[in-house]
């Protein structure tokens, strides 16, 4: 078989992102749109690595910073979804339309 | 030194990536969304391992699967989701939202196939692994200390945020 190079790593983190952005965009949970913003970031960290394997280690330092602001982001977002369970008794996007006139 | 058998590693790991984060995003429970969340992350802790970065990949596990993952599993328990398990789980858009990701990948594809070119994807650089933890303290505590220090202002905001954002009265 022939020797796996950055190319390979690119298409695995560009199939992520899409799988996380039809996630983002078509689901209703707020939790399960959560979790794919966090594969999205998993994708980028994908991408970051594999070129710091070419161009240094910035991108491993980067993608400790990611890993930072995703934690960051879930706490933040998960918060924000238990007050608006608290409110609504739901947790579907579509009904969150407090600020919709 | 010489890898063993890295092409069944890649494609096994990121084919298991993939087939979890299609899970992700099609299971009606959130718990199981959130179970196949973690073979995910755990995968791509196996690719980071395999493009000699060890400290991120430990950082992957211990930081993303084993903290962020248990503050899902526990919004999941407080949130009570009997009720949508049994609603629609897809939104009315889904078509368009669909065809835009779809686009979206086309556009990435043809990017990667373009950069070909310019970026030398093909070459495989042999980096040092034994002392990578070592390397990444030294950067990270060298020319990244302010973004560094910044980042614990940004958790110790966020921390701050969580707490107003979910307590009842404040």
């Amino acid at each position: 078989m022939a020797e796996i190079t950055t190319l390979h790593y690119l298409v695995v983190a560009a199939a992520l992102l899409i799988i996380g952005t039809i996630g983002v965009l078509t689901r209703r949970n707020v939790v399960i749109i959560l979790m794919s913003i966090e594969l999205i970031l998993n994708a980028v960290n994908l991408n970051l690595v594999a070129f710091s394997r070419l161009y240094g280690l910035h991108g491993q330092i980067f993608a400790i910073f990611i890993i930072t602001d995703a934690a960051a982001e879930a706490a933040v977002g998960l918060g924000i979804i238990i007050a608006f369970f608290r409110n609504k008794e739901t947790i579907n996007v579509d009904e969150a339309d407090l600020l919709k006139w | 030194m010489n890898p063993v058998a890295t092409p069944i590693f890649f494609y096994g790991l990121s084919f298991a990536a993939i087939a979890f984060a299609i899970a992700v995003i099609t299971r009606r429970n959130a718990v199981h969304a959130a179970l196949s969340l973690i073979g995910t992350l755990i995968s791509l802790a196996g690719l980071y391992l395999m493009l000699y970065a060890p400290f991120v990949a430990a950082v992957q596990i211990v930081l993303y699967a084993g903290g962020i993952m248990v503050l899902f599993l526990f919004v999941i328990m407080l949130v009570n989701l009997d009720q949508n398990i049994r609603e629609i789980q897809f939104n009315r858009q889904w078509l368009v939202g669909l065809v835009v990701a779809l686009a979206l990948g086309g556009l990435l594809l043809f990017v990667i196939r373009q950069g070909k070119v310019i970026f030398p994807l093909h070459e495989v650089a042999d980096l040092p692994e034994g002392i990578n933890t070592q390397m990444v303290g030294m950067t990270l505590y060298g020319p990244y200390m302010l973004p560094f220090e910044i980042a614990s202002l940004l958790l110790l905001v966020a921390i701050v945020g969580a707490v107003v954002m979910a307590k009842k009265r404040i």
